[in-house]
Order: C-alpha cells, then structure tokens, then sequence
C-alpha cells in the first residue's frame, strides 16, 4: 500500500491541498504534487492498462520515461489523451481518468487478451486474419482498430493560445543539472550569450537528493550560491520547465517549454534557437532490469521510489524488496531504512562489491544477497511477494518474500537522443553496458565543424565530484578551441570524493529463464513487448535492431523506449549471439518529448492561417453583397447578386452590362513585377516566348511563358514604363509563383545580367472599365482624352481623374472596348467609388470574377490553369504567333524542337458548341471516341450573350476536326454531343477591342 | 515453407512458438544469377516475386545495402489510391491497386489492405474544375471513383472543418477502394514469398561498381565480392543516380527529403486517408491509432533522411486547420526519406543505355501505393527484354522526346 509519510516533501505544500478527481472518484493531494505523486499518496497504484494486453500497471518512475501511466486530463475543449502522470503538475479540480480499458479500469474487457496472450505472440497478425479476404475489411480490422489507440481523441475545438519564440544564442546548455550549471558557470564573462534550458521546474538535477544527510547543507549551500551566480549573470539566461526536443541541421533547436499553473491551463510555446554551440547536459535515465512478472503495479525504478519519498513525501510500500546491479540503487534502501521502512531484502546481481555503501546498508540491518535475482513476483493487480532466485540459474525460487512494493536499478543510461537528432554517433561501453557520445563523430554546424559537446552522465561521467572536476576542464578546453575570450574557469570541488560505484551490465535475469519465465519478461511495458517477442523476431529473421524493431514494436510506444531501448538490444544480442556492438541501435528522431500539432502549429492558426488577402475595394465588395471566391491567398467578388436574383440571372445581368453598357471589375490582384535595369529587355526575351525587348515606351504586348519543358506556365500583359522599366502583368494565382521564377532565373543562370526585379502585385490597385461605353464613362473625367488616335488599342498613357494618379491601360479581357485603370492602392477604393458614381448614368455594373471568366470564354481567351495544365505548349493553343522564330533562346525553345511536342496526334484547344443549345457541358468532362478519351473540356459556360452553351476543349487533333461531332460522356449513361468549332465566339474580327 | 494459417497459430502457441521458420532466408551470394536486383524495398522484392510467379524465372539475387524495406517502402505513410488524371498513370496505379486487394492471400501474408477509402479535397473553385476532370478520366478508364458534395465529405469525415473558415470545403473525389496498407509487411511478405521461390536475398550488400563490356553489363562489384548476371535492374529509390553513376549514364533526378509524422495513439477517430492540396497536407490514423501525416518534400536537394522543421510546420498546420479536433494530439514521431524527383514527377520503368541493364525509379512522394504494379511491370519488362504496355510510357527516352506524363492538373502537390 503506498501512502504519504507524515512530514518530508521538498516540492510539496502541505498547508495546500488540492481537490482532484480520478476515475470519478474525489481524492486529496497537496499543492505542488504531480498527478503521479498525488495518485501514489492515494493509494491509487494501479492506474492504467497495457496497450496490447490490456494488463494491470502501476506507476513505474517519477519522471519524463513513464511508461504505463498515461492519462486523460481534462474535460471539453481542454482533454488531453496520453498524459504522462509524472509529468503533470495538479491543479484544483483537475479531472484525471485512466485509458485503454472498458467498462472500467479494474474489470476491462479486453483484458481477455491476456488470457489468450500465448496466441497474441509478437507479429502474429502477420499470419492470420486473411480469410476469408472480406472479413479483413468488415470484421476483424474494425475489431483490431476498436481496440487500437490509447486514450480517446478529443471531440471539442481546441481553445488554447500557442505561441512560437524565436531565438539566437551563442551556447545553447541543455539541461540544468550539476553538469549543466557548472559549465554555464565556467562560460560566464566571456562575452558570450548563453542559454541553459532545464525541463524540470527547478535547477539542480539529483545531487541534492543524492547526498548523505551530513553532505546535505554543505550541497546546499554549493546550490544556492550557484542558482545566485546565473540569476546574477547578465550573459546567463535560464528557461525552466523547457525541454529541448529536437536537433535538426545547422543547430537549429527546438524547445517545448510548457508553464504549468495551479489554477489554471498551461501555457505552452516552442521556441526555435539557433545556437551556434550546444553544450549537452542531459543526464541519465534510470534503467530496469527485466525478470518474470516484472510489469505488477508496485515495481518501481528505484530512484523515483527515493524522489517520491523525497520531493513528495509518498511511499511505495512499508515492505520494500530492492533487486540491482550496482551500488548507487542502495541509496533508496538506505533512505528507506533511515525512515523506518522495512526492507526484507536487497538482491545483488553481481558476485559482490567493496563499495563502502554496501557496508552501510548491512550496517542498518539490511539482508543482501549477491548473485540473486528475482525470479518470480506474487500478485494478480499489485504485488505482494518475490521469488528469489539465482542469476544464473533458470530461475527455480529458492525463498519467496512477502513484500508491498519492489524497487528495480539495473545501472544508468545515457541520455543521447539529442546527440544522435543530428548526426552524432554513439559508442558502445561495454563496462556499464550502455552507449554514449563518441567524441569523435559528434553532430556538426553549417561549416561540418563540431557543434556540440557532451557533458557528465550523459557523456558517461556519473559521480558529482568528477563532474566538476571535468566539466570546466572541457569548458576551458573549448574556450580555447572556439578561441572565445580565454579565462581559465577553476572552482572548487566541493563534492565528497567517492569511492566508484560499480554497475554490472546485466539486463533480463536469471540468465536461463524458462520460455514460460521469458514470456513474462516485460521489456517495453506500453506496447507488451516481452524477452520472448525478441526471440521470436530474432527466429523468424528479423535480426537487424530496426527489423526487430519494427516487429515486435520494442521501444515504439508514446515513450519512445527510454526504459526499453538498452535492455532490447541486449535480448537481441544475446538472442543472435552476437556483441551489442555489433548489433547498433535505432535511429533516435525528435522529438524527444512529443509535441502538440496546435503548438506546431503556433500562432499562425485560425484567422492567422494563411491570412486572406483583400484588396483594397475589399470593403465596398463586402458591403454589395458579393460572393466570395479564394485564388490564391486572396478573395475575389465571385459575383454581386441583387435582390432575389439567382446566381444565373446576376451573372447574365454582369455579362450583358459588358457586353451593352460597361462594367466595372475589380481585379487588383493581378500579379505586377516590375522588371528594371539596362538587361531588363534582353531579360525577359528569355523568359517571354515572344519577343519583348523591341516593345516601345508606352506600348503593351500580351506575352506568354513557358517551363523549360516547353509546356504554358503563365500569361499577361507586358507595359514598357520607360527604356529600361517593364511591368510585367501575370495571373493572379501565378505572381508569387512567376515572381520566384524570375529571381530563380535571374540568380542560377544568367546572373551576368543587369536587372532588378520587385513584386509590386500589392502597390497597383487595379480596376477594369470594359463595355461600349467605357470611352465614354472615363471621358466624363475632364482632364483625359482617350480617343482612339490619343490611346489606341495596346497602348497606355498616365495621367490624373481628379486629383488621383493613373494609368490607363487599353487592353482587354472581354473582346469589348475596355481600359484598366492602374492606381497606387491607397485610393483605389476612392477612384471606384467615382467610377461608380459616375458610372450610373451609363447602367454601370460591377462584375465578378465568373463573369470576367463568361466573357472571356466567349471570346476564346484562355485561361493558365484551365486551358492549360502543365501539359499544353503554345502550339496546342493554336497560339504559335506568339512564339518567336527570331530569337535565339527563350526558356521552353528547346523543348519546341522535340518529337513528341510536334507530334500529329496532341490534344489542341478548340471551341465547342452542344447540338442541344441548352445543355451546358459538365466542367472537365471528355470527349470520346471507340470508347476511348481523346480530349476534355476545360472551360464551359452558358453564356448569356450568345444565349447558349459555349465550351472550350482540348481535343486530339482538335483543329482537323472542326466541323464534326463529338461526342462527350457526362456520366456511365449519359452524353452529350457537339460540334466542334473555332474557339472564338463573339465578334472574331475583334472590331469592339480595337474600335 | 511453413503456411501461415489460424491452425498453425494454434499449434506454435501450445509449443512457445518454436516451430517457426525465418521468414526469408539468409543468403550469401552466389557467383552468378541471371537476373540481380538492386534494391531490396518493395519494388525490387516485387518485381524478383514477379519474375518468379509470372515467369518461372528462380535463379535471381535481391541484394540490399542495408536491411530489406529499410528505404522508403518503410518510411512512407501507406496511402494506396489511383485516382489519377493521365491514362499512363491510371494504367500502371490502378493496377497496383487491384493487386493490392488480394496480396495478403498471395503472399499468404497479411499486408493489412485496407480500403477504407481516400478523400482528395477540392477547397478553391480551380480544384474543384480540376478534380471533376480526374473523375471523368477515372470513369473512363475503370477507375471506381466519383465526386462527393460538402455535407458526404463531412458524413464520412465527421472531424473534418468543412466551413473554413479559411478554405471552406467545396466537394471532394472520393475513391472508396483506396486505403492504406501495413508498409513493412509488404517488404516483408514478398521477401519471404521470394525466398520461398528459391530467391536469394542479400542484405547489408552494396554495389560499389558496374561491370560493363562493350556497353552489356556482366557484374556488379559488391561489398560481398564480385557477383555476375546477364540482366541487372536497379531499383534503389533515393540512390537511383548513385547507382546510374557507377553504370556510366545520367538519371533526369533529383533527390530531396521528404517528411512525415505521427501522432501518440488514440482511439479512432478518423476511418479513411484525407488529402486536402490546398492547404497543402495529408492524414489517416494506423490499426495502432496514430495519427499518419505527410505533406511537402524539401526545397533543396539532399541525401540525409532529414528534413527541416518548418514543412512539418507548414503541413501540421494545415491539418490542424483542416481537423481542428486534432490540435491536442502530440507529435510523437517524425522521420524523412530520400525520394527521387523526375521533371514531370512520374516514374522511370525503363531499359538503359547500358544493355542488360534495367532500371525502375523515380517514383517521387508516392511510390508506396505502385509497389505491386510496379514490380509486376518491371518483372515483365526484365524478362522480356522491352516494357510492356504497363511500363511503356514511362521509357527514359520520354524526357528526350518531350513525352512527359504530368500530373500536376490533378493534383496541386507533387503527388
């Protein structure tokens, strides 16, 4: 039975309690508890269900390796699955519930897996479920996935706040233990900037837990005076509660920092670092040793038995059996003893030690048996005796010892996931049984230039005395080496010198377990891999560590293995018979703490989201009434419906005020690159298939782009400002990406080149005036002559309506007479709104972006990405005109001379007309000939001045066909049949444009 | 070989399991086969499976550098799916498909085919146009696919933000056969049906050299020694050009890394493969309950399994917009991938310049979903010394003749 000692609890409260429910039931912990700590104090020792099994488990560490106590927290919008216990502060009123079983924790269901586990060996889903073959998708795969998962998604929006911190650091100290605080002492006044990330709320590590009570305030004293040297350090910045979680390329660092409150939700924010050196800090995780039933709630690694006791004022159990390897685990029975704590026994792997610890515990009264082990644990829901048994036996018990609580060390490993995030390699020590850093293969910078540095347990330098002893040594050492402002760090050990503690790397005991015994041997305890899944993969072939891996799911679990990894590869390496050398270990990947995908997300979710784009006529677009249509990142008035207008009926009305009086588009978001330099015309003579730089001042020229592949890639009109100034119009869509394309261009190829090039896509408001009556309209302003001899057709002139700069372009998208009209966005909506003013006595009408689309279609212009789809060249388009035969080169001339772009049989654009002049074709839908495609359409529209369907298509060999029918299929039963003609429907001699 | 069957399952469990075999045997090469396959991930193992099945051809090696399905077979995120816009890549996709169904009973391994289904979101008016054009294509050409309106897309997905607010949910090409499968257990599954047809496969086994006489390949140098062949292919993703260096020619590809994630595992809450281009973002969620994500390949060429940080970034965020519901689920999990990059994004099934030799590559973000297609046209072209109408179109030469298969219209990502 686990319970709260009556005083004792460095983190703990008392005068503080806090109310919390678990599983519905209303429990007491003290302010400054962990869910985990207040749960033990409770007496709650079973607190979660295995993934696989669904077997009973207890709370298993103190810290960030938790295997087995996983939890839902909160309710509505704030649930969170799959919370560590160990890692969660308690807060008034929390809701904690356990996951993976049904009905209820203590009788779940599924727990009947465990019965039938001898059929549930690792990979046995490989083998069956195959017949007969619908049953995998109806039956046995929706019963695998019901069971599948942990805890339940939440169901509700998520209404926390995220936030991203950027950050740029010259050492980068990862964790703030012993190690990590003495070399952010050791690198101080150096004039470097320094930051030192802790995960923990505190500083300090273990070596206050760890000391002798007659060290205690000498340790003390040393910590205090430390936290004040970095609190006063102005070149020392210190994040608490701040998990450094992955390395990525060029000592880019990402931190999880997460502020947890009593009272309130955390606060989370992932900070990116650069830092140009990282000095890693970050310590050694507790491992166990693996022996038959060794999963039972009650078994606990046997520092967090010492950090319950210590931080939390919680004890595992009054009767507690320790079995360990090595001589630091006898600290926990020690501090036990001193408390009164029964320890029956204490049951040494190793053949002996002569540490004088040994001497103490025996000292206290402490039974110790060497070369004994565990060989079997009583207990269905917690354990309540241990077998002992010899190492080296098969594991026959020789004496069983009622007990409430067992404490497992089996030695130390190494913290080094983050050495290995980027590149760092790792060496096997065979003494300790464990990997570390290889300082010889360590993760690099930008220029391959070692970039960090390992630092005390995680390097493999454990006791508190040598830490400081070699951590300013190798402080000084890179000083020297990154030749910072040198000053030789020294200080004053004030740590006892001890005697060296002894680990004996053994991993799974008794070392002959019976097969029975070996499936019992619980190595990752989430996901129920046991020594004997090991040796099956290894039977089956799965040899190599990612194979065996992969599996039997070893070291896979939310995790990540930090207690399974080292004991795996050794089961495999016994299993293959083969050094642990020699079998490596997997790939360590961030993160190293999971992270939130809202946090991934960081602020730039919900309204920050890719963040709309409006123009400035944006507003006056909401107010009348439009309908919204996303190109880009920007909206566009789709349409402008009045009244009880259909859809239908507002685009016709949009339509024919073009076609009979004028219109008014908004269509600011044209993409406008301004191409400038003496090279400009030579420039874009390489981009334009058609020939630019002949273009005079003044003048416009619709040009056309192509990959290299010869293949349409974007569109627009080309102004030349002056001699050495283009503005180069493109769509919409396309300007960000035609932008980047230039710069690519300008900077890969052809460098040499003078020119400068700026997306000026959002200083230009642009507005079109198109209909018969656009002349008129504008010439209302008094100030502008826009004859036909004064501006004709492609031409452009600047001038002012009012007070307001323009330029006036006469181009047009409508096959009418029509004018855009440039602006600096800052008074387009001024020079709408008169527009429109003025505008009424001529039945002006804004129009949308589909009726621009109508009008144009009608016309037979193309749109990129509709007509074309990275598959159509110029020629397709019946548009060889604009490609030049003159010049020498032009991206995309190359690609003209190939077979299969001269091909007899491409697909070339042709308009179609529907036999049933009521029927519009569906949108892409493909003509087909012997059952077979020849060609799609891709722009289909009823249009209302032509007062019938129109299309345009891309049919093989489209321009021979003119005339005949074809025939396209709608759905399985349907067609429809047209005539293919001449893809220009309205006014083809162009008389309006150019009138 | 001994049958994997719910009567040996039975019987290993009453003897601790003791009865099974190694599931591919361990080999050493020999001196000579007539056919060596470069690359041990599921195309190559496919394509050796193939050759055995369909054409009685046994004295084959598979020899892999590392460890079999230890590229991109095993590091992809299993989506199975032929929807696609272009006949050429309906062809060999769907074909893949339809193997895919019965495999698991093929191979008497369960690959864990799942057609549960894949969801390609239209979220601007351009996709929407473009999407219904694919499901044409894909009616045409036998592709059981069709469009759904909003409130189906939200019926089937009921987590899914249909209303935006950024990009409202407009329709959606639903293609109900599509779904995922159990990556590793089709490297494995085919390895251990290779290895049943007398095939050798060799793992940990480098080619560091191509021995050519006059222009006919004759052997490859290895890191297990010199091993001769009549007809090599290489089917090494990721190291394509690597490989296409030591024979002496040039491969139109570029390698760059490409990312994917997944969740902690939780419940189910999502029952088929979503893909939302626009955003730019994709996700199911494993028999083990993890969240799946993939999303874009990095800007830059690269050989190092690591990817920068942002596009997972860029992708979670998209998701997490598309799925609100997520956004409290963690990351547990990212890894990356080498993927070769043709010009027009579709694969290389193709003889060489070098006689004998043979290669299958340049699958790009989505080779996963081709292995059994692939591997059934690769095999068809070694033993016929020319490709058939599967791999035909996708010849090296297309990219001399401007015959390139594109199928960006259909989708706005490299697909």
């Amino acid at each position: 039975m686990s319970s709260r000692l009556p005083q004792e609890g460095s983190r703990i409260n008392r005068e503080k309690t806090v109310d919390f429910r678990f599983n519905g039931k209303n429990l007491k912990g003290f302010y400054g508890d962990t869910v985990a700590s207040a749960l033990l104090a409770n007496n709650e020792m079973f607190v979660a269900r295995s993934f696989k099994y669904h077997r009973p488990r207890g709370l298993f560490s103190a810290g960030e390796e938790e295997p087995n106590a996983l939890m839902g927290i909160g309710e509505g919008p704030s649930f969170e699955p799959n919370i560590r216990a160990t890692e969660v502060k308690l807060r008034q009123n929390m809701n904690v519930a356990s996951q993976n079983h049904w009905p209820s924790l203590r009788f779940d269901f599924l727990s009947i897996n465990n019965v039938f586990s001898r059929f549930f060996a690792a990979g046995f889903y490989y083998k069956t479920f195959m017949w007969p073959r619908a049953a995998w998708k109806y039956l046995f795969e929706p019963m695998i996935r019901r069971a599948s998962g942990l805890g339940n998604a939440p169901s509700e929006y998520d209404e926390e706040y995220y936030e991203h911190i950027y950050h740029h650091t010259d050492v980068l100290i990862i964790g703030g233990g012993l190690a990590g605080i003495t070399a952010a002492k050791a690198l101080r006044d150096r004039g470097l900037s320094i930051m030192l990330c802790e995960k923990d709320c505190v500083i300090g590590g273990r070596y206050l837990e760890d000391s002798k009570i007659e060290e205690r305030d000498r340790y003390k004293k040393f910590h205090e005076k430390s936290i004040g040297i970095l609190k006063k350090s102005k070149d020392i910045s210190v994040k608490l509660n701040t998990t450094v979680t992955g390395i990525f390329d060029h000592g880019f660092v990402l931190a999880y920092e997460e502020n947890q409150h009593s009272n309130k939700a955390s606060k989370k924010a992932l900070w990116k670092i650069r830092a140009k050196t990282m000095i890693l800090c970050t310590g050694a995780i507790e491992r166990p040793i693996v022996f038959p039933d060794n999963d039972l709630p009650g078994i606990m690694l046997a520092a967090s038995v010492r950090d319950y006791m210590q931080k939390y004022g919680v004890l595992l159990g009054d009767r507690l059996v320790l079995t360990t390897n090595n001589d630091y685990a006898y600290k926990t029975v020690i501090e036990l003893k001193h408390r009164g704590i029964d320890i029956p026994v204490v049951l040494d792997a190793r053949d002996s030690s002569d540490n004088p610890i040994i001497k103490e515990a025996e000292g206290l009264g402490i039974r110790i048996l060497f070369g004994k082990c565990i060989g079997r644990v009583e207990g269905k829901r917690k354990a309540s005796a241990i077998g002992i048994c010899s190492v080296n036996g098969e594991g026959t018990i020789e004496e069983l010892i009622p007990c409430n609580a067992i404490a497992v060390s089996g030695g130390w490993t190494p913290n080094v996931n983050l050495w290995s995030h980027c590149g760092g390699k790792l060496l096997w020590d065979g003494e300790c049984g464990f990997y570390k850093p290889d300082p010889e293969n360590t993760p690099t910078g930008r220029e391959g230039e070692t970039n960090m540095l390992a630092l005390g347990a995680c390097a493999g330098v454990f006791s508190n005395y040598d830490i400081q002893d070699h951590v300013p040594r190798k402080i000084n050492q890179l000083a020297s080496r990154l030749k910072i402002k040198s000053k030789r760090y020294i200080e004053t050990n004030v740590f006892s010198k001890e005697s060296e503690k002894k680990t004996k790397p053994v991993f799974a005991l008794p070392h002959g377990a019976s097969k029975d015994k070996q499936k019992r041997m619980y190595i990752d305890f989430q996901n129920d891999v046991k020594v004997s899944d090991l040796q099956l993969a290894v039977q089956e072939g799965f040899e190599n560590v990612e194979h065996a891996k992969r599996y039997t799911t070893l070291g896979m679990a939310t995790d990540q293995g930090k207690t399974s990894n080292i004991n795996g590869i050794h089961v495999l390496s016994q299993s293959l018979g083969k050094p642990v050398d020699k079998i490596g270990h997997t790939t360590f990947r961030p993160p190293y703490k999971p992270i939130p995908l809202g946090l991934i997300a960081g602020q730039y979710a919900k309204k920050l989201f890719k963040p709309v784009r409006k123009t400035p006529i944006d507003k006056w677009n909401l107010l009348n009434n439009a309908i919204w249509e996303p190109v880009a990142d920007w909206r566009r008035a789709y349409a402008y419906p009045k009244g009880n207008e259909g859809l239908e009926e507002t685009l016709s009305r949009e339509v024919l005020s073009v076609r009979k009086n004028v219109g008014l588009l908004d269509s600011s978001t044209l993409g406008k690159i301004l191409v400038k330099g003496p090279d400009a015309g030579r420039f874009l003579d390489l981009i334009y298939t058609n020939m630019i730089s002949t273009l005079k001042a003044g003048k416009c020229r619709y040009g056309l782009m192509c990959n290299e592949a010869g293949f349409v890639f974007d569109d627009g009109v080309v102004a030349r400002l002056n001699d050495q100034s283009f503005l180069c119009h493109t769509t919409s869509g396309g300007a960000d990406r035609v932008y980047a394309w230039l710069e690519e261009w300008l900077q890969t190829e052809w460098h040499h080149l003078k020119v400068f090039i700026v997306n000026l896509t959002e200083q230009y408001s642009q507005i079109a005036v198109a209909g018969p009556k656009s002349r008129e309209l504008l010439q209302t302003f008094k100030s502008i002559d826009l004859s036909a001899e004064k501006l004709p057709f492609m031409n452009f002139i600047e001038t002012n309506i009012d007070d307001i700069w323009v330029r006036i372009y006469r181009i047009s998208f409508s096959g009418e007479l029509s004018y855009e009209l440039a602006v600096n966005s800052n008074q387009a909506e001024e020079l709408w709104n008169k527009l429109n003013k003025v505008g009424k006595k001529y039945k002006l009408q804004p129009y949308g972006t589909e009726a621009l689309h109508i009008l144009r279609a009608e016309k037979g212009f193309i749109v990129v990405g509709d007509e074309t789809d990275g598959t159509v060249t110029p020629h397709d388009l019946g548009m060889e005109w604009i490609v030049s035969k003159k010049k020498k080169d032009f991206i995309g001339k190359k690609a003209f001379s190939l077979p299969h772009l001269n091909s007899s049989i491409r697909k070339q654009l042709v308009g179609i007309l529907t036999l049933d002049t009521n029927k519009v074709l569906p949108d892409g839908c493909h003509a087909v000939e012997d059952g077979k495609a020849i060609g799609h359409v891709t722009s289909t529209y009823f249009s209302p001045t032509l007062k019938r369907s129109i299309a345009l298509g891309l049919i093989e060999n489209g321009r021979s066909r003119k005339g005949s029918t074809l025939e396209f299929e709608i759905s399985s039963k349907e067609s429809i049949f047209a005539k293919i003609v001449d893809p220009n429907f309205y006014d083809p001699e162009g008389a309006k444009q150019d009138g | 070989m001994k049958r994997y069957s719910l009567s040996s399952i039975f019987t290993e469990a009453f003897r601790d399991n003791l009865g099974w075999e190694k599931a591919w045997t361990k080999r050493q090469p020999k001196k000579e086969y007539q056919i060596i396959i470069v690359g041990g991930g599921g195309h190559g193992l496919a394509t050796a499976y193939y050759l055995a099945k369909n054409f009685n051809m046994t004295d084959i090696a598979v020899i892999e550098k590392g460890w079999i399905g230890g590229g991109n077979t095993g590091r992809n995120t299993t989506i199975i799916r032929s929807n696609y816009l272009q006949e050429s890549s309906i062809g060999i996709y769907e074909k893949s498909r339809f193997l895919y169904e019965t495999l698991s009973q093929d191979l008497n391994y369960n690959i864990m085919f799942s057609p549960r289904g894949v969801l390609m979101l239209c979220q601007t008016e351009h996709e929407l146009r473009a999407m219904k054009r694919t499901s044409h294509a894909n009616r045409i050409n036998g592709v059981d696919t069709k469009m759904v309106a909003p409130e189906e897309v939200k019926e089937i997905v009921p987590i899914i933000n249909i209303n935006g607010p950024r990009f409202p949910v407009l329709g959606a090409l639903w293609q109900p056969r599509g779904g995922t499968a159990r990556h590793d257990a089709v490297a494995w599954g085919y390895a251990r049906k290779c290895s049943d047809f007398g095939i050798d496969i060799i793992e940990q086994c480098e080619v560091i050299g191509v021995k050519k006489k006059r222009e006919k390949i004759v052997a490859l140098e290895t890191t297990k020694g010199n091993i001769k062949a009549k007809k090599v292919c290489f089917v090494a993703a990721g190291h394509s050009s690597v490989l296409a260096d030591l024979a002496g020619f040039r491969l139109p590809i570029e390698s760059v890394a490409l990312q994917a994630l997944v969740s902690e595992p939780i419940k189910p809450m999502i029952d088929c493969v979503v893909m939302a281009n626009t955003v730019h973002g994709y996700l199911s969620q494993s028999d083990k309950g993890e969240l799946v994500i993939g999303g874009g390949a990095d800007g830059y060429n690269n050989y190092s399994q690591r990817g920068s940080f942002h596009h997972i970034e860029e992708t979670v965020r998209a998701l997490v917009e598309t799925f609100p519901v997520i956004s409290r689920l963690r990351q547990l999990r990212q890894w990356g991938g080498i993927v070769d990059m043709t010009g027009d994004r579709s694969p290389i099934i193709s003889k060489t310049p070098v006689d004998g030799l043979y290669i299958n590559c340049g699958w790009g973000t989505g080779g996963f979903k081709a292995i059994p297609g692939s591997g059934w046209a690769t095999a068809e072209m070694i033993y016929n010394e020319r490709p058939g109408k599967l791999a035909s179109p996708f010849s090296i030469d297309r990219f001399s003749e401007g015959r390139l298969i594109d199928e960006s219209a259909a989708a706005a990502v490299a697909h």
